[in-house]
């Protein structure tokens, strides 16, 4: 289930919020649309990123996509259970499939984020 | 069930019986003590001739290509190859000669790879092509190679980037980095085609270039292709026409006198050479006259009725394959030209538009159509409502057009178009084939609704259903020893 601290992008991830520490997911949706996931390139540890930038990719059977970062910062720590299992993504998309934790710098980029039904209507519009 | 030759191994069996009384001038024991034996045996089938021939003439059969049916790989342009072009491919003068002759012997290949260079100008509108480049990914690095010459020698090296079309093919950003570029997206409007606004938004003085496929691969002709040029002239950029779509326009649209500069053209694409798993192939590298100084060496020059091949271009960027390029290939590319003419170019050209606009008007009452109005070679179905109702996606639907023994579209391309299905119909086909594969798409449609475990479980006629494709990208396993 999504919880009510969890805020999208356009472009399909997540980000959740605690205290100055975001954890960064790609959405079901975006999992869906990519099919199943074979490998995922995720930054180096202490990366720095303007929020939007591209930060890794993800390649699925399909294809590969640029991944990007809904919020500013630096890369804590990366989820390093997808280099061995990607398919993590594919079953958790919102728990055990996040792809990176970031040191937050600025709090209120994330009111330029959707929350879980502004992003359902975003989905619609599609 | 036996898959590959070693299942059909065991010790003793053979296709071939050595000789009773064997040569004894050179003994093995003498072998040995050169040093010259294999420390362990090599590892090959012991079968006999039957089963030998029977499982390669099987394999043969589980082979689907061109010569077998109908085939609309969009993007691809699974072209026929006409069977005259490997017939004079095979001739005595073109097969048998060595790159390492004298030029006076091999007189007939270099004025036949003189005469193609003529042609493709002819034909496209360039002052030169080179012919070296083994495939279309080395022409457009040939080409962008050429770009970057040619702004270091304008004093303009800092200009390193290059405008991509958000629907271009992924072979154009990946030239980009070979060359140490970067890449700029141009995004589409809303009818699949380059939005000219955003385009002149990302325009900036280290603009080096745009790299666009005209018609795109929506099968759209870029109508402003002319405020595009003089835009991206404007702040000193080059135009590269990607030919991978020539085949649509051959004939009618001379890339050079739309203001494109550099071009490069896929022969298997166009000019019926073959595909080829991976090779060899052709992708010749086209350029307007301020840059034939750059092109790719050695070229083919007539002097006083002699065919030389030269090397003296200081400005080049060099040599990029050994000798001429594919010279095979390029055969074939010429046998072609001279098969068709002129005019049957252009009707060449015109069976493929034709045909893609009469597949898409049937088709259009059954399925979302995003190229809309009259498409050149192909057209792309988005099947996202399908998904959304049926929960059928392009992949299902290609899969089932497997068991009705069509080849499937190309899916999930281009990028921009959701659950996308591209449609390119090879100009040679006869209507029938293109009624019975419409025919099979409405039934498809049909099922969807009604029968959709038709769609999820399929092909069923095929030798093996669907693949564990994620285990084949993470732990392919590439030989039959492990």
């Amino acid at each position: 289930m999504v919880s009510s601290n969890y805020r999208f992008t356009e472009k399909h991830e997540w980000v959740k919020l605690e205290k100055d520490v975001a954890t960064v997911g790609i959405s079901a949706y975006a999992v869906d649309e990519l099919g199943e996931i074979v490998f995922v390139d995720l930054p180096e540890i202490g990366a720095e990123y303007e929020q939007m930038a591209e930060f890794g990719s993800v390649e699925s059977v399909k294809t590969v996509s640029s991944l990007y970062l809904p919020i500013s910062g630096v890369i804590l720590e990366i989820n390093k259970e997808l280099l061995t299992t990607p398919d993590l993504i594919n079953n958790s998309a919102y728990e055990e499939g996040w792809l990176v934790k970031v040191k937050i710098s600025d709090e209120k980029e994330v009111e330029d984020l959707m929350t879980y039904d502004e992003y359902q209507l975003h989905l619609e519009s599609l | 069930m036996k898959t590959v030759i070693f299942d059909y191994s065991e010790q003793g069996k053979s296709a071939y019986r050595l000789p009773a009384d064997p040569h004894t001038d050179i003994l093995i024991s003498d072998i040995e003590e050169a040093g010259l034996l294999r420390a362990e045996k090599p590892r090959l089938a012991e079968v006999s001739e039957v089963e030998l021939i029977r499982h390669y003439t099987k394999l043969s059969t589980l082979n689907y290509g061109v010569d077998s049916g109908y085939y609309p790989l969009g993007s691809c342009t699974m072209k026929y190859n006409p069977k005259i072009n490997q017939d004079v491919a095979a001739l005595e003068g073109f097969s048998a000669v060595h790159p390492l002759q004298d030029e006076e012997d091999i007189q007939g290949i270099l004025q036949l790879l003189y005469e193609l260079e003529q042609y493709l100008c002819g034909v496209f509108g360039f002052a030169a092509f080179g012919l070296q480049p083994a495939a279309g990914a080395q022409g457009e690095y040939a080409g962008l190679l050429i770009m970057k010459a040619y702004h270091a020698d304008q004093g303009n090296a800092h200009k390193n980037i290059i405008l991509i079309p958000d629907s271009a093919h992924g072979t154009n950003p990946a030239s980009v980095i070979a060359v140490g570029w970067k890449i700029r997206t141009v995004a589409s409007t809303a009818d699949g085609r380059v939005d000219l606004a955003d385009l002149k938004s990302k325009l900036s003085d280290d603009v080096a270039g745009i790299m666009l496929t005209n018609p795109n691969t929506l099968g759209l002709f870029e109508n402003e292709i002319a405020q595009i040029a003089e835009a991206v002239h404007g702040v000193g950029g080059l135009l590269y026409w990607d030919g991978a779509n020539a085949n649509a326009v051959m004939g009618y649209f001379k890339p050079a006198e739309a203001g494109f500069d550099i071009a490069h053209l896929n022969l298997h694409k166009t000019f019926s050479t073959p595909h080829g798993g991976g090779g060899p192939g052709a992708g010749p590298v086209g350029v307007v006259s301020k840059l034939v100084q750059y092109l790719p060496a050695p070229r083919v020059e007539v002097q006083e009725g002699v065919y030389k091949l030269m090397t003296n271009y200081p400005k080049s960027v060099g040599r990029l394959h050994s000798f001429y390029g594919n010279a095979g290939i390029l055969v074939r590319a010429y046998t072609y030209i001279r098969s068709l003419g002129a005019p049957g170019l252009k009707e060449a050209t015109e069976n493929s538009v034709l045909l893609a606009n009469y597949m898409k008007s049937k088709l259009a009452d059954h399925y979302q159509i995003v190229s809309q109005g009259v498409c050149k070679h192909e057209f792309v179905i988005s099947l996202k409502q399908e998904k959304k109702q049926y929960g059928i996606r392009a992949l299902d639907v290609a899969k089932r057009l497997m068991d009705y023994g069509f080849y499937p579209p190309t899916i999930y391309f281009p990028l921009i178009v959701s659950e996308a299905l591209m449609i390119e119909t090879p100009e040679t086909e006869p209507v029938e084939a293109i009624d019975a594969f419409v025919e099979a798409m409405i039934q498809i449609k049909h099922d969807m609704i009604h029968e959709p475990q038709l769609l999820l479980n399929a092909p069923h006629v095929t030798p093996v259903s669907r693949f564990d494709e994620v285990k084949a990208v993470r732990e392919p396993r590439l030989s039959y020893f492990r």
